[in-house]
């Protein structure tokens, strides 16, 4: 057996004094897809930025342990010495320039160059960009994932599932590469880009190239893991061969009790209710990549309303558009008001909720604590939370208790209320963004990629609460790139396909229906005719 | 219609300064040709200043005070050059050789403060100012002549210690300014002035078009993601700050060259102040700042400058009124925008919705 390409012996790290890793081996082979799950706050993120040389992790205090790649020990303290030992990371976070065009954020720092006449005194930095050379060599990256987006755009305004392929691309752009770690590459990706997404990575391993893969979907780990790693609270519970697991037992493990795997949450066949809360018509949205051209949609009062489609038809944006966050054109009124378009204060004011697919972006101040990001929105929209006077002062009290009774119903994995978000683990600031539109108290919500980076454990969780909260009359329009998850709680299921309404389904339609759908073809063309659902 | 509102919003700032300007002209009524005249002197003297912001902007450093730094590497270096009595085209040439090396060593003093002071690089940089200012001032007006033995009649009188409050430039004035100028009625236009701030701006365009500046400009995004793909932001910043204070060095002694006198102990104040200004009234912001702006800004700024007195006198009757809003002009434009940049940076959520609203 030749040396394993990375190893990493009795690592341990705290935090202020918070333990979040305690004696952790791991230990990849060349050319093998090594998984690593664990509940949301286990500690995955934490290892892979260890081993990556992260700020986070060299600013608080270094961590204690081994790490040897190709068998020789060594201690990065910078990305940019991992980079250089040919470890590429896909962090959890976006790492992409927003300024910047997809064909520079895919050589970014790793741009081609031709000498110039300066260049030759000054030295190689001072080399003219060879934009043509990168655009091409973007363009090949993009290729081999499928991708058929401009390498010239911005990347600012890109829709999320975009730019995780921009991510992905940017890594199998470089040479050097042999150990890849992918920090849940696949949350915002439909099943099927997913699948393209899984045999890339398969072809990367048998090209020789070690892959530490994190996911939260238990079926891709059984699908392309050769190993597979569980953590629990920092601790490492189990690690062996594929074949060594069932997808239950892995939940178990994890989670540390049994975990009712998908299924449908709601189960009882509702009345389908007679009015109309929100009526789209004509609406067409301008976001990068995801366009929407003119949809007709009604929703119903009390309805659990699911948009399905592959990524880059349109269905982020329809959510967006009638928030007022891209630009729109057409009409939307909700009940019976027209909402102003392209206005995201009005939206608010009409009691419009929001869970953005852009956490970061448009979700959270990550620099500000659990429980101000919590009730930012009602503070702002509702002058909720505030003393009653003419100041306007924030009622801290009456903050804090509802921020800790949030963290408790959201099951949010944290110090407590006062700590800052940008310091909880990817999954649990998701669950923070969920807890703000809850507090909001809207009438009408709509969720976009809801269980984004939530465990196995919490996701069931997460949906419950959606379909709770739709039972004391809230109307939901749940926007996922998971079918099984629309399925699981809604009560119709719109599919868009080529930012046009394909079709509305039933969540026990059989899945050809939605096969079809989402290729673009009506049920009618193909023999099976329009079921009453609308 | 959509495109004429988009370019009013985006360039509201000098498109206001335009319209305040035309009024100042309209009230002011100055010949046109005196008009022309000034702007051309104001424009040759400053626009290498203002150009010399650009770079720390970009990399993400924020209108940055450093260049005062630079100033004063370009003015002790003509004060040596007085001295040693260097003289004309050659004398300027061996000045802005002499103060480089000290622009350099300010620069990455400068850059290695700002690096411990990330995201409030403005106000620290002000603040070095005021203490560079403070040495600049302890050496030159108490040191010289007494700690240090410095007999030169032109620079110093010999009963008092420290240089005298104006030293004349005479052997360098208009040395730049004067190889080739071409007559355009009362005006005379020092065309190798405004080629070497033309070959500036063409160097910073071409700059950001190298491995270096595309570097910067990561940097300046997003410090945390520039140094996830592997670039050493803290030493790119340094070096950014090295390039301006370098080049406002080469600056302030074009400018000098152009005065002809220097004010030993005030020419240097208030560079900083007015390249910001002129600067943000190009429409550049604290992140972004693009040659263009730089150019329009100094235009506007010192049409501003020459109009004002005329104009307060045309229209409250005083001159002095005039001249208190320039000074006011160019403070408030800068804590206006301060102000903005703050207010934005603090409510993020709602800045990043209304941006995407009007992306
Ligand atoms: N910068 C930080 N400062 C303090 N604590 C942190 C910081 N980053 C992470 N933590 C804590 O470390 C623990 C592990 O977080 P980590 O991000 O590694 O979890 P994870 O396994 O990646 O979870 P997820 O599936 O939600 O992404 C969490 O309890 C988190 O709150
Ligand atoms: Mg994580």
């Amino acid at each position: 057996m030749s040396v394993p390409v990375l190893e990493m012996k009795a690592i341990s790290k705290s935090f202020y004094g918070n333990q979040v890793l305690n004696n952790i081996n791991l230990t990849v082979n060349k050319g093998e897809i090594h998984c690593l799950v664990g509940e949301n706050g286990a500690g995955k993120s934490t290892l892979m930025n260890i081993l990556f040389g992260m700020s986070v992790i060299t600013d608080t205090g270094g961590y204690d342990g081994d790490i040897l790649i190709n068998g020789s020990s060594v201690a990065f303290n910078s990305p940019k010495a991992a980079i250089e030992a040919g470890i590429g990371m896909v962090h959890q976070e976006f790492m992409l320039l927003p300024g910047f065009t997809v064909t520079e954020n895919i050589k970014l720092n790793r741009e081609d160059t031709k000498p110039n006449v300066f260049s030759r005194v000054l030295g190689r930095k001072m080399e003219t960009l060879n934009r043509k050379k990168m655009a091409s060599d973007a363009r090949s990256a993009l290729d081999k994932l499928g991708m058929s987006i401009d390498e010239w755009v911005p990347v600012a305004g890109l829709p999320v599932g975009y730019l995780q392929f921009v991510e992905i691309a940017r890594e199998i752009d470089k040479e050097n590469l042999q150990l890849l770690v992918l920090d849940e590459p696949t949350a915002v990706l439909t099943e099927s880009e997913a699948e393209q997404f899984l045999t890339v990575v398969q072809r990367l391993a048998d090209s020789g190239i070690s892959i530490l893969f994190i996911t939260h979907r238990l079926d891709e780990v059984m699908a392309v893991a050769n190993h597979i790693t569980i953590l629990k609270d920092g601790e490492l519970v189990r690690s062996g061969r594929t074949g060594e697991f069932t997808i239950a037992q892995m939940a178990e493990l994890m989670v540390g009790r049994k975990v009712e795997t998908s299924g449908r949450i709601s189960s009882e066949k509702r009345e389908k209710a007679k009015t109309k809360v929100l009526e789209v018509r004509d609406l067409a949205v301008d976001m990068p990549g995801e366009r929407l051209r003119g949809i007709d949609l009604d929703v119903y009062e009390g309805e659990i309303l699911g948009i399905g489609g592959l990524a880059g038809h349109g269905k982020i944006a329809l959510a967006n558009g009638v928030m007022g966050l891209y630009t729109s054109r057409g009409q939307v009124r909700y009940q019976g008001i027209d909402v102003p378009l392209n206005n995201p204060r009005e939206a608010l004011n009409l009691g419009l909720a929001f869970v953005s697919e852009d956490r970061r972006g448009v979700g959270l101040v990550l620099e500000d604590s659990i429980a101000n990001n919590i009730v930012l929105t009602s503070m702002q929209t509702q002058e909720k939370f505030l003393k009653p006077g003419p100041l306007k002062l924030k009622d801290q009290k009456q903050i804090t208790a509802h921020a800790l009774e949030s963290i408790e119903r959201f099951d949010i994995r944290c110090t407590g209320p006062e700590q800052i978000v940008r310091r909880l683990s990817g999954g649990n600031q998701q669950k923070v963004c969920i807890a703000r539109a809850f507090t909001q108290n809207p009438k009408l919500l709509f969720v976009s990629e809801p269980t984004r980076g939530i465990d196995v454990g919490a996701k069931s969780r997460v949906l419950e609460l959606i379909v709770e909260l739709n039972r004391m009359g809230v109307t939901v329009v749940i926007t996922s790139s998971e079918l099984a998850e629309l399925r699981s709680i809604s009560d119709r299921i719109a599919i868009i396909y080529e930012g046009k309404l394909s079709g509305i389904l039933a969540p026990d339609a059989p899945d050809v229906e939605y096969g079809l759908l989402m290729a673009g073809k009506s049920l009618e063309e193909v023999g099976i005719g329009e079921r009453q659902t609308n | 219609m959509s495109h004429v509102k988009k370019f009013v919003a985006r360039n509201a700032v000098p498109i206001l300064f335009a319209i305040v300007c035309l009024l100042g002209v309209y009230y002011a009524k100055m010949p046109g040709q005196f008009l022309f005249m000034e702007i051309v002197k104001r424009m040759a003297r400053n626009s290498f200043l203002v150009l010399s912001l650009i770079i720390p902007v970009v990399a993400g450093m924020g209108l940055n005070f450093g260049i005062v730094l630079g100033a004063l590497a370009g003015q002790i270096a003509l004060i040596l050059s007085t001295h040693w009595e260097w003289a004309g085209i050659g004398g300027l040439a061996l000045t802005a050789l002499l103060a480089t090396p000290m622009a350099v060593v300010f620069g990455m003093l400068a850059g290695t403060v700002l690096n411990k002071a990330k995201g409030r690089e403005m106000i620290t940089s002000m603040v070095m100012g005021f203490f560079a200012n403070g040495i600049y001032q302890f050496v030159f007006l108490f040191l010289v002549g007494t700690v240090i033995p410095f007999e030169n009649e032109a620079l110093r009188i010999s009963t008092s210690p420290g240089l005298r409050n104006t030293v004349n430039l005479s052997r360098i004035r208009g040395a730049l300014d004067n190889i080739w100028t071409i007559q355009y009625g009362f005006t005379k236009i020092p065309i190798v002035t405004f080629l070497i701030i033309a070959l500036l701006a063409i160097a910073i365009w071409a700059f950001f078009k190298t491995k270096l500046g595309q570097d910067f400009r990561a940097v300046g995004q997003d410090r945390h993601i520039a140094g996830v793909a592997g670039i050493q932001t803290d030493r790119n910043r340094v070096l950014a700050i090295v390039f301006s204070t370098v080049l406002a060095a080469w600056g302030q002694i074009i400018f000098l060259q152009n005065i002809g006198t220097l004010n030993t102990y005030n020419s240097h104040e208030q560079v900083g102040t007015f390249a910001i200004a002129a600067l943000l009234i190009g429409g550049a912001s604290v992140t972004r700042a693009t040659i263009g702006q730089a150019l329009m800004g100094t235009f506007l700024f010192h049409l501003l400058f020459v109009v004002s007195p005329s104009a307060g006198q045309a229209i409250f009757g005083s001159a002095q009124v005039g001249e208190y809003f320039r000074v006011f002009v160019a403070y408030g434009i800068i804590a206006i925008s301060l102000a903005l940049h703050a207010w934005r940076s603090k409510s993020l959520v709602k800045a990043s919705m209304e941006e995407d609203v009007s992306a």
